[in-house]
């Protein structure tokens, strides 16, 4: 098969969504994976190499989860291409490893005897066999390998030594490669569908001895948990519990991180280099990088919960309380999910709207996604709120600053509700919904391991994204804040005789309906960037202002010089405001063109100026100018 | 044989409990084309013979809800599950 020694074999991993195959992929390859995208799409491809027992450098790749080959989101085609080697620039897999969850291998026997017409080799993966077996399911392998006419072998992806079979046979097979049927694939019709599940099924009789009993645990859980009444109220539980923990348990690390940057600071200043130097190092690099990674547990906290209440297999119940409600405003149930990320980041969130295979329902999560809190806009938040907000508690038990925190998510939420119910019921009234259909997994407890990647991988990309993108826009702004110089036996603070001040002053006529300051308007340019980088750019614009002391207390800075009127209006401005490059650019890429991504920007920065508009002219009325 | 009653499991309670009769996605009000419902279904394991049991519903109006169809447990909608005809396994 593989003429060039080289070239390692690839392993391709498809399955149902839920069967644990990516799990079985972190047990495989472990750190050593490789996350990046299918050229022209933002599919992820996840690709790791490893080398088998016996010697042999392989390539795996994790493929998107689906039921069939005949792809109905771009996700599912991206699977579909790859395994057909139909994708430009891919090679076609050597071996497809076809993982099915041991305990609900229904589904899995149908994609199994689809994948076979393929025309290349194939095997079949039990994975998660210690739960079947512990639910009393027996599997007679020997018998299912002959029926199905593929190699079969167990696999528990989450003990160690789990995967040993599985590399094992693909050791053995990569040897002689055999065919597993000819190549005569296309998609099926349902008359074909129906006679594959009903052989697959045949198979499943044959070879499965199980009490054929629903899962207890899962069964009981889901009593409470799908309870019509009680579900919904412990779901906004969750969410609150989210929210109030990223808030409040975040606190003592990022004390620790802010007194080293603060550290730092000082040993800089303490240093023998040139003053311009000195203040390029702390305001601008230390300063500046250091304001924002010290969100950094909060997005960590932020990504534990999505990660385990997914992994837990919550995600999908979460969908199913919230398909009505969400229905409603136009939203599709699916669309739960990209919103629940786009709490972490838009990004992601976005990309996850493949899920919703009607393009309709798809554009209309793509555009409301961005309303959702993400975790870019904590720091601004948690920065206005913790300088303009009394630290009290109410009734005892909820902090205030909390509270205010959870209303500026709830404002989020409610305003993409009204504007998608209003894209679907004005723009879109006449096309009927696509359906919503989702496998309630079993529950599962999450695993450290897996967990541990997951979260490695966001905390990465963050730091990643701190250290580059960050890093440079603070270096800009500190630029834009130092230069021009001040001249000789001027008496004003440094900074008003800068670029930024004349940037600032610009926008003077336009903001301060908003009670926004030149201060602000500066910060709102690099925030662009990246929506945290404002916080940084304060922090760089008010300690070069003349108040050295303050800065690594920009709170402080601002809880001076702002009214309540301003912090309120601003705090308005940042949960509508477009203001993410990289949302803007994910939505263009996603939706194959410029015309939503402008739509969106409009839109948000229309319904931002309105907010915090009315929020500083009412607060001013009520005596908080 | 005894006689069954045959109805749409969008219109099923919690509870219930019987086989697939048929797929029928002519008359459903979905968005999709028909052949394409039929397809969805049956890869989702909705294929005659099957059994069913209605697990849970929504809060508003009943809907969704969650079906165990053999060993899997899909949510649908009332909408789309009134495509599918089931048999009441009761008393025999």
């Amino acid at each position: 098969m593989n003429v060039a020694t080289d070239v390692a074999p690839i392993i391709a991993l498809v399955g149902n969504p839920n069967c644990g195959k990516t799990a079985l992929f972190n047990a495989l390859t472990g750190s050593r994976q490789k996350v990046a995208n299918y050229p022209g799409v933002t599919v992820e491809k996840k690709t790791g190499r490893l080398v088998t027992p016996g010697g042999r450098t392989i390539s795996v790749v994790d493929l998107p989860g689906t039921y069939s080959l005949r792809a109905r989101s771009p996700d599912e085609e991206i699977t579909r291409d790859v395994v057909l080697g139909k994708l430009a620039g891919e090679s076609a897999p050597d071996l497809i490893v076809c993982v099915g969850d041991s305990s609900n291998l229904r589904l899995a026997l149908r994609l199994a005897l689809e994948l076979k017409r393929v025309g290349r080799p194939v095997m079949l993966a039990l994975n998660m066999m210690d739960i079947a077996r512990k639910r009393g399911i027996e599997i007679d392998k020997v018998k299912l390998a002959r029926e199905l006419g593929v190699p079969v072998v167990e696999s528990v992806a989450v003990r160690r030594g789990g995967t040993d079979t599985l590399l094992r046979e693909i050791d053995r097979l990569l040897v002689n490669l055999p065919m597993a049927g000819s190549a005569d694939w296309r998609a099926p019709d349902a008359g074909e569908l129906r006679s594959s599940q009903r052989e697959a099924d045949r198979i499943l009789r044959a070879v499965v001895k199980s009490a054929g009993e629903r899962d207890r645990g899962t069964a009981a859980a889901d009593a409470v948990l799908l309870h019509p009444a009680a579900g919904l109220v412990i779901l906004l539980a969750i969410l609150f519990v989210m929210f109030q923990a990223v808030f409040a348990w975040a606190r003592p690390l990022m004390d620790l991180i802010q007194d080293g940057f603060g550290w730092l600071g000082t040993g800089v200043d303490a240093s023998p280099l040139p003053e311009l130097l000195k203040s390029f190092l702390k305001d601008g690099l230390i300063s500046g990088v250091g304001s924002v990674i010290v969100f950094l547990p909060q997005i960590v906290i932020l990504f534990f919960f999505i990660l385990v209440l997914e992994d837990l297999g919550y995600m999908a119940r979460a969908a199913f309380l919230m398909d009505r409600i969400m229905g409603g405003a136009g939203l599709h149930g699916r669309a739960f999910i990209p919103l629940l990320s786009s709490f972490a980041c838009a990004i992601p969130g976005i990309m996850a709207t493949r899920v919703i295979d009607n393009r309709r329902d798809r554009l209309t999560t793509i555009l409301v996604a961005p309303l959702m809190t993400c975790s870019a806009r904590i720091p601004v938040y948690t920065l206005i709120i913790g300088a303009f907000i009394p630290d009290r508690e109410l009734w005892g038990f909820v902090g205030l600053q909390g509270l205010v925190m959870f209303g500026l998510y709830a404002t989020g939420i409610l305003g993409a509700l009204l504007v998608s119910f209003v894209v679907k019921r004005l723009i879109w009234r006449d096309t009927p919904g696509e359906p919503f259909m989702l496998e309630l997994p079993d529950y599962k407890l999450p695993r450290v391991r897996s967990l541990a990647i997951g979260l490695w991988t966001r905390a990465t990309m963050f730091l990643k994204r701190a250290g580059t993108t960050i890093a440079s826009m603070m270096v800009l702004i500190w630029l834009l804040a130092s230069f021009p110089q001040p001249p000789e036996g001027a008496t004003g603070p440094a900074i008003s005789y800068s670029l930024a001040a004349m940037i600032g002053s610009a926008l003077q006529p336009i903001t301060a309906p908003l009670g926004f300051n030149w201060q602000i308007n500066v910060a709102l340019i690099p925030g662009m960037a990246a929506r945290e980088v404002a916080v940084g750019a304060l922090g760089t614009i008010y300690a070069i202002d003349g108040a050295e002391d303050a800065a690594d207390k920009i709170g402080q800075a601002i809880a001076g010089q702002w009214s309540l009127a301003t912090a309120l209006a601003l705090l308005a401005w940042y949960v509508f405001a477009p203001q993410c490059a990289s949302t803007l650019a994910v939505i263009r890429r996603e939706t194959g063109g410029w015309k939503w991504m402008w739509v969106t920007f409009a839109y948000m920065l229309g319904l931002a100026y309105a907010a915090a508009l009315l929020t500083n002219q009412i607060a001013r009325a009520l005596g908080a100018g | 044989m005894n006689r069954k009653p045959t109805i749409a499991l969008g219109n099923a309670h919690v509870g219930f409990r019987g086989r697939i009769h048929a797929l029928s996605v002519n008359d459903s009000h979905t968005g999709l084309p028909e052949h394409e419902l039929e397809r969805r279904l049956i890869e989702l394991g909705f294929v005659e013979g099957a059994s069913v049991e209605l697990l849970h519903e929504g809060l508003f109006g009943g809907d969704p809800i969650a079906v165990r169809i053999a060993d899997t447990t899909i949510a649908l909608r009332r909408r789309e599950a009134m495509a599918v005809l089931v048999n009441a396994e009761g008393a025999p």
